[in-house]
C-alpha cells in the first residue's frame, strides 16, 4: 500500500486523527511543563470537565459504575473553577502543590469514537483516550493515576478545543491522598 | 500497661507524639475506642426500602447497614461466620440475602443463617443455626436520619452519649429551615486514603482555629458562595464549645434582624436560602441564627453543617493510614439547580478534589510522618493556647464556651481527654458521662 492507493476519505481521517493526536499529546505537555495558563486556553468557555465516583457494582449493574451526572463525584468543574484550581497553584501557597509535584502524562489509545473524516468550524466529535500519570513529590511520595477520558472536541476558529471531558479513574478507594493533577 | 493519661498533659497542653505513632497504643484505640464509642454508619436516606443495603465501616472493619424484610434498620459485621469471606461485596444496592461466594452460607435480611451446604447430610447432630447468624451491632440510633452503631452493649444512649452536644447536631443536620423536612445525600461517598493518623483529622474539624494558614491559597482565589472572594459565607459570630464526651464544635451567630447575603454567586440558591432563612426565622425565633458551622462527634465523625454540608468518617487503617469517608447532603425540598449549584461547590471545597481540603491533608501526612522520629517523639507537640481562659459556660451555647477573640485550643485538648480516658478504661462504667 502506498499513498496513491489512499482513498480521498482515508486520507482525510488519517489528517483530523493525527490532529487529534497532536493535540492531545501537546496539551499533555502542557501540564507536565507546568503551562497551565497555556493549558486553559486549550478548553472551551462553557466546558464541563468532572470526574465521577466508581462504584462496586453487579454484573448485571455493570454499565452503571460510576456516580450518577448529578451525585457526587471527585470533581465536577466548569472554565471558572478549572481556572481557579491554576490559580491557587500560582499563588505559590497551595501547600498540596508547593513545591510543585513532577508528573509525566502518558496518553494512548487515542480514537476518535464516531465516523468522522473531517470537523467543521463550530462542531464536535467524540475522542476517547487513556491517560497513565505518575506524579511524584518532595521525596517519595509517589501517586499513579490510571483511566480514561471520553472527550468532546469542538473546532473554534480553527482549533481544536475542549468543550466536555469526563475522566474515568480506575479505583474506587482513591489510592492517591488528593487530586491536584490535572488529567 | 502503660497509661495513657500521662502522655496526654490536657493540662499543661503538651501532648506526646506518640499517641500518633506508637502501634501499640493503636492496637490498644482499636479495642477501647472503636469498639466502644457511638459511630457514624450511614444515613436512612440509603437504605430507604427493605433489601437496601449500604456498606459500610466501623473502626478498620467493614460492615453492613441495610433494611429488613419488617422496615427494621440493622447493621452487621460484614463477614461469613464459617470462615470469614465478605458475604457482601458490592457498595451499595438491593437484594434478598447475603450469600457467602466461598462455601455458599446464607443470611437473611435480619443477619439469621438461611442456608448451609449439605446441612442435614454432613452435620449430625445439626448444630443450632441460630447461634451462627451475622454478627450484629447490638445499639443503633438515629439522629435527623444519621445513623449511628455501637459494638458495646454496655454503652449508654447515643443521646447521653452526646450531652449537651446533641442540640448542636441536630440543628446541624436539618434542612436549612430548621424544619423535619430533612436532607439527603448527593450520591456515594468519596473515599480515599490519606498517610495520617485518623486523630489528627479529628482534631482538625473539632475546632482547630488556629489552622488558617493552611487556607491561604484558597481565600485568595475564592471559591465563591459569596460575592467576594474566600472560602465560605460569615456564619457570624464564631464562637467554639467543646464537651466532656470528646465532642468539640464551632459555632456562627448571626442576629436575626439584619438582612443576610449568603449565595450573593448565585442568585437562584441565595433566593432559596433568604426563603429558607426567613421561614427558620419564623419558626425558631432568636435561636434560627445559632447554628454548628463545623465539629467532631468523638472519635472520628466530622461535620460541616453550613458551608458545605457534608459528614467526614476518619476510618483508621493503623497508625499512619486512614481512609476517609466523605458524604455531602443538601435539602430533600431544594430545587434542582439549588441541589446542581451546591453539589459542584462542595465538590471543589471538600474531597480529594477540594481546594481547601488538599492543603489540610498535606499537612496531616506530613505532620504524621514527621512525627514518627526516634528523636521527634521525645518531643511532645504544643497544645496550649488559650490554656488559662478557655470554656466557661454561655446563655445561648451550650458546653464550655469561647468567643472571640478565637485562638483556643481548647477543643483539641478535650478531644484528647476524652481519648485518653477511653484508653486506660477498663469497661464502660468507668467512662459514664
Amino acid at each position: 500500500m502506498n499513498l496513491r492507493t489512499l482513498s480521498p476519505e482515508r486520507l482525510l481521517y488519517l489528517d483530523l486523527k493525527c490532529e487529534v493526536e497532536d493535540f492531545l499529546f501537546a496539551e499533555a505537555e502542557l501540564l507536565d511543563e507546568r503551562r497551565y495558563d497555556d493549558w486553559l486556553a486549550l478548553f472551551t468557555d462553557d466546558v464541563r470537565y468532572w470526574m465521577p465516583l466508581r462504584l462496586n457494582v453487579r454484573w448485571q449493574d455493570r454499565d452503571a459504575d460510576t456516580s450518577g451526572e448529578d451525585e457526587t463525584g471527585w470533581t465536577d468543574d466548569d472554565k471558572e473553577t478549572l481556572t481557579k484550581r491554576v490559580r491557587q497553584i500560582q499563588t505559590g501557597l497551595h501547600w498540596a502543590e508547593e513545591p510543585v509535584s513532577r508528573v509525566s502524562h502518558v496518553v494512548s489509545n487515542v480514537r476518535i469514537a464516531e465516523p468522522m473524516i473531517t470537523l467543521e468550524e463550530g462542531h464536535t466529535m467524540t475522542v476517547k483516550s487513556h491517560f497513565i500519570v505518575y506524579r511524584n513529590r518532595l521525596e517519595t511520595e509517589t501517586d499513579l493515576l490510571v483511566g480514561r477520558r471520553d472527550d468532546r472536541l469542538r473546532r473554534t476558529g480553527g482549533q481544536l478545543r475542549i468543550a466536555n471531558r469526563k475522566i474515568l479513574i480506575e479505583q474506587s478507594v482513591l489510592m492517591a491522598k488528593n487530586l491536584t493533577v490535572f488529567l | 500497661m502503660v497509661s495513657v493519661k500521662d502522655l496526654v498533659g490536657t493540662m499543661d497542653g503538651k501532648i506526646s507524639r506518640e499517641i500518633f505513632v506508637d502501634k501499640d497504643l493503636y492496637e490498644r484505640e482499636k479495642e477501647r475506642v472503636f469498639a466502644r464509642a457511638w459511630l457514624y454508619v450511614g444515613h436512612e436516606s440509603q437504605v430507604k426500602k427493605p433489601g437496601d443495603f449500604f456498606v459500610s465501616r466501623m473502626g478498620e472493619e467493614s460492615v453492613i447497614l441495610t433494611r429488613d424484610n419488617a422496615g427494621k434498620i440493622r447493621v452487621f459485621l460484614n463477614t461469613c461466620r464459617h470462615r470469614g469471606m465478605r458475604v457482601c461485596r458490592y457498595d451499595q444496592g438491593n437484594t434478598k440475602a447475603f450469600y457467602c461466594p466461598y462455601h455458599g452460607w446464607s443470611y437473611g435480611l435480619d443477619g439469621k443463617l438461611t442456608h448451609v451446604q449439605a446441612y442435614e447430610a454432613s452435620y449430625t447432630p445439626p448444630f443450632p443455626k441460630d447461634e451462627w447468624a451475622l454478627v450484629e451491632v447490638p445499639k443503633l440510633a438515629n439522629l435527623q436520619g444519621t445513623i449511628w452503631a455501637n459494638w458495646d452493649s454496655a454503652a449508654p444512649t447515643f443521646e447521653d452519649y452526646l450531652g449537651d452536644a446533641l442540640a448542636g447536631l441536630d440543628s446541624g443536620l436539618r434542612a436549612w429551615d430548621g424544619s423535619d423536612h430533612g436532607v439527603e445525600l448527593l450520591g456515594p461517598p468519596q473515599k480515599w486514603i490519606v498517610p495520617s493518623n485518623w486523630k489528627f483529622v479529628s482534631e482538625n474539624f473539632s475546632g482547630d482555629v488556629l489552622h488558617g494558614v493552611s487556607h491561604r491559597s484558597v481565600e485568595m482565589v475564592g471559591i465563591g458562595p459569596g460575592a467576594s472572594k474566600s472560602r465560605r459565607d460569615s456564619p457570624g459570630e464564631r464562637i467554639l464549645t467543646t464537651f466532656p464526651g470528646g465532642h468539640g464544635f464551632y459555632y456562627g451567630v448571626m442576629p436575626i434582624d439584619q438582612p443576610r447575603s449568603d449565595y450573593a454567586a448565585a442568585p437562584a440558591v441565595a433566593a432559596y436560602f433568604q426563603d429558607c432563612w426567613q421561614r427558620r426565622v419564623q419558626r425558631m425565633g432568636p435561636s434560627a441564627g445559632v447554628m454548628p458551622t463545623l465539629g467532631t462527634v468523638f472519635p472520628n465523625m466530622s461535620f460541616h453543617a453550613q458551608q458545605p454540608r457534608t459528614i467526614l468518617v476518619s476510618h483508621p487503617r493503623g497508625p499512619n493510614e486512614t481512609e476517609m469517608w466523605r458524604v455531602y447532603f443538601v435539602d430533600k425540598a431544594a430545587p434542582p439547580e439549588v441541589r446542581t449549584w451546591l453539589r459542584r461547590y462542595y465538590m471543589r471545597y471538600s474531597g480529594p478534589g477540594g481546594l481547601t481540603e488538599q492543603d489540610d491533608m498535606e499537612n496531616w501526612t506530613y505532620a504524621s510522618e514527621a512525627s514518627r522520629g526516634t528523636i521527634a517523639r521525645r518531643h511532645a507537640y504544643n497544645y496550649m493556647s488559650g490554656l488559662n481562659t478557655g470554656g466557661v459556660s454561655d446563655p445561648v451555647i451550650p458546653g464550655m464556651v469561647t468567643r472571640e477573640p478565637l485562638t483556643s485550643e481548647q477543643n483539641p485538648r478535650m478531644l484528647y481527654r476524652r481519648w485518653a480516658e477511653f484508653m486506660d478504661a477498663e469497661s464502660w462504667s468507668a467512662l459514664q458521662p
